[in-house]
């Protein structure tokens, strides 16, 4: 059947276009993907190699989650100062230095962390430096000086002597209203460096990060990393999944069912045995199993699922089907054409019964992109790949929905449902389709 | 997806089978016991088969006896080291002596082939050895006693689940295919794609709203901690926790399984015999009872038990997601301490569990479409 035909017959049914929509959008993402981030560079990104995070915040929602919520959660901020309100003093042996870095702020929740970056260059010699906060309404709080040499990340958010004097911690404490110390107190906030530089070529440069509470279309995870990359990687990764192990499984059992079905007697039997062995070999714990005891690699876990698929109880239905054309008169005439045996099984017995198995090949899919997000959520999943699946199973370790972080999990959630949904969908609809007893109903 | 069997395809009751009514029935006792014998050997082979492939993988090459070995050397090692009594020079020597002693009580230092004989033998006999690191609640080593501790906690979930499943959708199966096309009818067709997502899945958003945003259930667990002293109110307690990892169960197969028998006894209420009653004005109740459920009851039954199969394996991670102490879980937790017997203990009940349910099918099938035990070569 050509796949004009072919979409002829899908048309008059909405659902099985909707389905059709479905995958090739999740086909669109995954070329996408692919062509934009390869796989070393997500894969080294995703294990944070490059340091590619370092300017996220941490567990930050997503910025959709700012419209829907009606709030006006910060996004990141990175504040470097105005070079020319720098001012300078020097004196005999040195550089007194006044270096401001104002900002608006303007939102109504705290930022997630505050930190301070301070790059000293053109001396060997330590500086003395002292941050003061100065806050909208006037008042003044001195962070406390510190030395420091070359290039230095100060991390005001973990600084306990600071939290203690503040009696909160210190990027909730600084932009919090006087009266209500929830509440932000909005305004123009400037965070000005007082330092001594002991060389007269020295220079100080700065700037302040103030984390966000949202971060891009999919926000970060406990280790920054911008869940963007794991949804995106996800899509081809669990597409090219589910359709292997699906047609890895289908197709050799559909071969092996027709081989023992044409050659009968021993052949058959020992097929027959094989498949009654691996019916009581229960998948998931044998997958488990091998996936603590050798590698959680998603190719060698797919091998096993076509392995243990190969003999699996379908080759029953497809015996059922595949016995009456063994007698019928067309295969006949192929072997008075003097066909050989392995000629009959592909070419006359295999292709008239795929219309049948097209349907629950298609519904079948989605089962093995859910079964790789089960060994994940497990914690077997791929130790380099991102996917939903590890998504899912981070969020469960850090306790995602204890901590209300549901972003983390609604959306590799959202994702695989709609991928259970496009195939199941499609599935479903050529079920009617090609099977016309369904279809009359 | 539910899988409908079509019973005794392709099974001609061979010609000539013609008996004296008297000798009939003795006679197709004999065959009936004959029949199931003989799928008592087979299944008892399929599951030696099985069995012994579980252990073969737990232990290809002998990689994980090497690593038990590591791990051993490095234990003692941290023991001796750590004991003062011990003189620097005596230490190793004494590593080396515990070590072995270590690895004989284990058995390590028999090759492989025999052990795993040894191992099959044991299996077979549910004679599971001791665990090597795991102990019951009640603190027993034996891995037969951690298992039947849990084993009573997954039969209740994926028992009653099931139950459920099956009794309402054959139901609601029969209501709809007698007015298919009505907007009830329509509507779990069109749900009926929400089963390609399995169990576990619905769980996490179940917990999420009906544990977190909206507390009414707990998230996790079999029953609160402490557990109630009466009897009452702990079986209240277990049945609180039920409530979401059941309802997580039944979302998942609910609608595809009405659907699919609802296609079921759509295409048997076309059949001949079925019009037939109908014309003769049978209510219909009868009609239902006599004319469509008798003669798909093998079908009906079969699938209530390929539908267990498919539960087995499902267990492990509901069972995870939701914390529910049973075999799933048990397994998950041997793995983590990488105690074998513990986890080929474990597939060897699950091998068992599935072949169980195997043999149940293939004795109701006998018993309730008797061109089955006839026609068997």
């Amino acid at each position: 059947m050509t796949a004009a035909a072919l979409w002829a017959r899908i048309r008059p049914y909405p659902s099985a276009v909707a389905g059709a929509a479905i995958i090739l959008a999740l086909v669109l993402i995954s070329l996408v993907t692919i062509v934009a981030i390869p796989y070393g560079q997500a894969v080294v990104q995703w294990r944070g190699g490059d340091g590619a995070w370092r300017m996220n915040p941490v567990n930050a929602s997503p910025v959709w989650t700012n419209r829907l919520a009606g709030g006006n959660a910060p996004r990141t901020l990175r504040i470097t100062g105005d070079a020319d309100a720098v001012q300078r003093a020097p004196f005999e042996g040195g550089l007194q230095l006044r270096l401001p870095l104002a900002f608006d702020f303007p939102h109504d929740d705290f930022p997630s962390e505050l930190t301070l970056l301070l790059t000293l260059t053109g001396t060997e010699r330590a500086a003395f430096v002292e941050p003061v906060w100065q806050r909208p309404d006037g008042t003044e709080i001195r962070l406390g000086a510190r030395r420091i040499t070359g290039a230095d990340r100060i991390a005001l958010s973990q600084d306990r002597a600071l939290e203690g004097r503040l009696g909160d911690v210190p990027h909730v404490a600084l932009f919090a209203d006087a009266d209500d110390r929830a509440r932000v107190m909005p305004g123009r906030y400037t965070l000005l460096i007082e330092a001594v530089l002991f060389d007269e070529g020295a220079d100080l440069e700065a700037e302040l990060l103030a984390f966000g509470r949202v971060h891009g279309l999919a926000g970060t995870d406990h280790l920054r990393r911008d869940l963007m990359l794991a949804l995106l990687w996800g899509t081809p990764v669990a597409l090219a999944f589910g359709l292997i192990a699906a047609l890895g499984t289908t197709v050799t059992t559909l071969v092996i069912a027709a081989v023992g079905v044409w050659f009968g007697g021993l052949v058959d039997a020992v097929i027959q045995r094989l498949t009654e062995i691996t019916m009581i070999l229960p998948i998931l714990p044998v997958l488990v199993m091998v996936g603590t005891l050798y590698s959680t690699s998603i190719w060698l876990m797919l091998g096993v699922v076509v392995a243990l698929g190969i003999f699996s109880a379908s080759i029953k239905m497809y015996r059922a089907m595949l016995l009456p054309l063994r007698r019928a008169p067309y295969i006949e005439a192929a072997r008075a054409y003097g066909a050989s045996d392995m000629r009959i099984v592909i070419r006359y017995m295999i292709p008239p019964i795929l219309p049948v198995l097209i349907p629950s090949f298609v519904t079948l899919i989605p089962t093995y992109v859910f079964l790789e997000a089960s060994l994940a959520v497990l914690g077997l999943g791929d130790p380099v790949l991102p996917t939903w699946g590890k998504l899912l199973n981070d969020a469960q370790t850090q306790g995602a929905l204890f901590n209300g972080f549901y972003y983390w999990v609604i959306a590799p959630a959202a994702l695989l449902m709609l991928t259970g949904l496009g195939f199941a969908l499609l599935g479903f609809a050529l079920d009617r389709i090609f099977n016309p007893r369904l279809r009359s109903t | 997806m539910v899988q409908i069997a079509d019973p005794g395809h392709g099974q001609e009751p061979p010609p000539g089978t013609q008996i004296a009514p008297n000798d009939a029935r003795r006679r197709e006792m004999t065959g009936l016991a004959l029949f199931m014998a003989r799928r008592i050997v087979a299944l008892v082979l399929t599951v030696l088969v099985g069995v012994y492939m579980t252990i073969i993988i737990a232990n290809v090459g002998g990689q994980v006896d090497d690593l038990r070995v590591i791990q051993i050397r490095a234990d003692v090692s941290d023991a001796v080291r750590s004991d003062p009594g011990v003189a620097a020079a005596d230490r190793l020597a004494l590593i080396e002596a515990q070590v072995a002693l270590e690895v004989e009580r284990l058995g390590l230092d028999r090759p492989f082939v025999w052990r795993s004989l040894d191992y099959l033998r044991r299996a077979m006999l549910l004679d599971l050895g001791r665990a090597e690191q795991m102990s019951s609640d009640l603190g027993s080593r034996q891995v037969s006693a951690i298992i039947t501790e849990r084993l009573p906690a997954t039969l209740l979930l994926f028992g009653t689940a099931n139950v459920l499943v099956f009794v309402v959708s054959i139901v609601v199966a029969l209501r709809l295919s007698r007015r298919y096309g009505s907007w009830l009818d329509r509507t779990i067709v069109a749900l009926a794609p929400s089963s390609a997502a399995p169990g576990w899945f619905y769980g996490l958003f179940l917990i999420l709203i009906f544990a977190f945003a909206w507390p009414l259930f707990p998230s996790g667990g079999m029953v609160a901690v402490p557990p109630p002293e009466t009897a009452l109110r702990y079986a209240m307690s277990v049945v609180h926790h039920m409530v979401l990892p059941v309802t997580a169960i039944f979302i998942s197969s609910i609608f595809v399984s009405i659907y699919s028998w609802r296609t079921f006894f759509l295409i048997h209420s076309s059949e001949d015999h079925v019009e037939m009653a109908r014309a003769k004005g049978l209510p219909d109740r009868m009609i239902e009872a006599r004319y469509i459920l008798r003669p798909t009851l093998p079908s009906i039954v079969t699938s209530f038990l390929l539908m267990l199969i498919g539960l087995w394996s499902g267990a492990i991670i509901l069972e995870q997601v939701f914390n529910w102490p049973g075999l799933g879980t048990l397994l998950f937790q041997a793995i983590g301490f990488r105690d074998t017997p513990v986890i080929i203990g474990g597939v060897v009940i699950f091998a068992y569990l599935l072949a169980l349910t195997v043999f149940l099918l293939d004795f109701l099938y006998a018993a309730l479409d008797p061109r089955v035990r006839v026609a068997t070569p």
